[in-house]
């Protein structure tokens, strides 16, 4: 859903500033230190906003290499595998520490012609960490086949999926690691665009004033007041089938930044009329600075730490744009893979109701998009270490 | 006030036009025109066309002119309520979006005031118990609710009812009234389905409204006519009713401007996953085969009906709010 200013509630919870409690009577030390600091002392007290960070390094770290998290191909199709359960990961094994799951069997019912997989808690797979797995690219660089979790014999034949299987039998583990990379570098590249021209234009407008900060604030009105989803919707449509997977990925960063850069135009506008009246900037035009100087060594600094907030909780917003997209199939096509096409597969009842494992890359949206959003808020609320 | 209202009125042609503008460039994006698609249509369906037929379709819809001859035209024909033919359906737009209009509108005023009724409350507890369990709850309730994409509540539930209970929970009428004329039977009907839609879609906004409500008012908590009034002796209860929590509806009216648009269209995707008989699935199956015309009428629609969402909004507020009627004149 779009997010507008509106619905940024004020920060109401910061009682007292952070700074003071973290540090006692040292209060020189809140006199030196610099901007970024105040805001760490102050973000560091937010536990729920610690661990959302923490979080998001974890599914960072997965983005960049998903080929070393996933355990197989997640391109491979094996028609004689599909819908396999889910096979839950198990530690021990006969009294003795052994990863492993537990091998699958299949039996196909006589009525219904479908293959039914059951649990054979009777013969394990064992499985290893670091072992070696299917050959994959790091960075499109580095030729390698070693995998945090693999079969110990890689010589066995032997394959098992921790979230189970799709419909064509690929392994939605994999899947789901590869799926993060596009989904969150996606969110990214939006949120940076809009960034950029919502950096741009709401400083344009903010500094100059007159009929320009007219044009362009009436340009973000009306922008803001188009229906989001039917025209994401009309425009993602209208790309030709034949683009690749590269410009298909892009175009859609594009679209979704077109709105998107209006809330953060706005919000930078806000700052720059509010800092042109402050003291400081009065200060450092009495005492000769050029225009240049004033904007990027005085009054841009000042805000750092709002666009950092403000791109923070606007990329999960991006998240899950584009996860609808993908998943009304009007986004990423396969053989793409992002958290929206994963979840193009459960986009039924009746597989939904034969599989119901398909759902849960939906759990890594939320978890992720929960974790940001907890993140940004509480670097909103250290943004401004001078408030109250 | 009245100067304000006439002053928001007259930015209304403007973005009407911008929206006809975009709505007229979804139409004409794909390659080939509308005649063209249709004689393939026709001619995929075994029938044909002869050669007047075609000349005739061609400048009733003035294809023969330039672009913007092209698009007066057809402004023309949806000013006079003529929205054209759609191409995948064989029948008449209008027609074919009648029905489907009024549900959708129907469902987005139900999700409306849905969200409301909950929001207003809830707000209010978590701000006048600020820190309390019930103020944690909601904000962790809050924060699923903003981070679950509505199409996943859609689905979970939809999963666990047949899974469950062996029900199926999409569409928005039982099988023998799905093509019934209005009857009173039929309303029952469409209510006992409704609710459920409802609440998946309001899900999302209750949580950020219930937000806005609770800083808005633990602003005005802090204010010191409240300390005024409890010192003259009002009882508490009586005392938060009367002023703050009027004071915090203001901004909150003043997000009916985007959030009654974002239902209408937030629920393009939960109507597909649930197959409700809204304009939602309608713009999308027009979109992905490419019936353009048909995809055009509806973003139109879906601007008209984000136009009359900001113009509630804009009326509301002034008749809320004396200091905005005051600032006007």
């Amino acid at each position: 859903m779009s997010e507008r200013d509106e619905m940024i509630a004020p920060a109401d919870e910061v009682e007292l500033s952070g700074v003071v409690a973290t540090l006692g009577d040292d209060a020189e030390a809140i006199s030196v230190a610099p901007n970024w600091k105040l805001v760490w002392w102050r973000f560091r007290r937010h536990k729920l906003a610690l661990i959302g960070g923490v979080v998001i390094i974890f599914v960072a770290i997965v983005a960049m290499f998903p080929g070393f998290f996933s355990t197989q191909d997640p391109n491979e199709t094996v028609a004689t595998d599909s819908f396999i359960p889910v096979q839950k990961l198990r530690f021990w094994h006969n009294g003795r520490f052994q990863i492993h799951v537990f091998d699958v069997e299949g039996k196909r019912n006589p009525e219904t012609l479908r293959m039914e997989w059951f649990i054979d808690e009777t013969t394990i797979i064992p499985l290893q960490l670091f072992s070696h797995g299917y050959a994959y690219q790091q960075f499109g660089q580095f030729e390698t086949d070693r995998h945090l979790l693999g079969v110990t014999d890689p010589e066995s034949e032997a394959s098992f999926h921790l979230l189970g299987t799709d419909r064509l039998g690929r392994d939605q583990w994999s899947r789901l690691m590869y799926g993060t990379q596009v989904s969150l570098s996606i969110g990214l590249v939006a949120v940076l665009i809009s960034t950029v021209l919502g950096i741009l234009l709401g400083g344009i407008s903010g500094y100059f004033g007159g009929w320009i900060d007219m044009v362009i604030q009436r340009m973000i009105e009306i922008l803001q007041s188009l229906p989001p989803i039917p025209i994401w919707l009309a425009l993602t449509a209208a790309m030709p089938r034949t683009w690749s997977v590269e410009q298909t990925y892009f175009a859609i960063t594009i679209i979704l930044s077109l709105i998107a850069w209006t809330t953060l135009g706005r919000e930078v506008r806000g700052r720059f009329l509010a800092l042109r009246e402050e003291d400081f900037v009065v200060a450092a035009k009495l005492s000769g600075c050029s225009q240049m100087r004033i904007i990027f060594r005085h009054m841009v600094p000042t805000f750092y730490s709002h666009i950092i907030a403000a791109t923070t909780l606007a990329i999960p917003v991006m998240i899950i744009n584009e996860t609808f997209l993908s998943f009304l199939g009007l986004g990423l096509r396969p053989p793409a893979i992002s958290w929206g096409v994963l979840l193009q597969e459960a986009q039924n009842l009746q597989s939904i109701a034969l599989a119901p494992w398909l759902l849960l890359p939906g759990l890594a949206v939320i978890i992720t998009v929960l974790a940001l959003n907890i993140l940004g808020d509480g670097l909103r609320d250290a943004a401004d270490p001078y408030s109250h | 006030m009245l100067l304000y209202v006439i002053k928001r009125l007259l930015l209304l042609p403007l973005l009407v036009i911008i929206f006809s503008m975009f709505a007229f460039f979804i139409i004409q994006a794909p390659p080939g025109d509308f005649v063209t698609s249709y004689i393939a249509e026709l001619a995929a369906s075994g029938s044909s066309i002869d050669q007047a037929q075609i000349d005739g379709l061609r400048s009733l819809y003035g294809l023969d002119q330039p672009i913007y001859v092209q698009y007066l035209k057809w402004m023309g024909r949806i000013i006079t309520g003529d929205l054209g033919v759609s191409l995948d359906w064989q029948r008449p737009i209008a027609e074919l979006i009648g029905e489907r209009l009024l549900l959708t509108v129907l469902l987005g005023i139900f999700t409306f005031l849905f969200t409301w009724a909950l929001a207003i409350p809830i707000g209010i507890l978590s701000a006048t118990k600020q820190y309390s369990f019930i103020d944690y709850f909601f904000t962790v309730v809050n924060y699923f609710g903003v981070s679950t994409p509505t199409f996943m509540t859609a689905l979970v539930l939809m999963w666990l009812a047949f899974s469950k209970f062996g029900i199926s929970i999409t569409g928005l009428f039982s099988a023998e009234y799905v093509d019934a004329p209005w009857t009173y039977d039929r309303v029952v009907d469409m209510l006992k389905h409704m609710w459920l839609p409802m609440v998946i879609l309001g899900l999302d906004g209750t949580a950020r409204l219930a937000r806005v409500m609770r800083a808005n008012l633990l602003d005005e908590l802090k204010k010191p006519y409240m300390e005024m009034a409890r010192a003259k002796g009002m009882s508490e209860w009586r005392l938060v009713m009367k002023y703050p929590v009027r004071l915090a509806l203001n901004p909150l009216v003043s997000t009916i401007g985007w959030y009654l648009p974002l239902i209408f269209s937030g629920s393009v995707i939960v109507a597909t996953v649930l197959n409700l008989p809204t304009i939602g699935p309608m713009l999308l199956r027009s979109l992905t085969n490419q019936d353009m015309f048909l995809a055009g009428s509806i973003i139109l629609i879906y601007g008209f009906l984000a136009i009359i969402g900001t113009l509630i909004s804009d009326i509301l507020l002034v008749w809320l709010d004396p200091r905005i009627r005051m600032e006007e004149s």
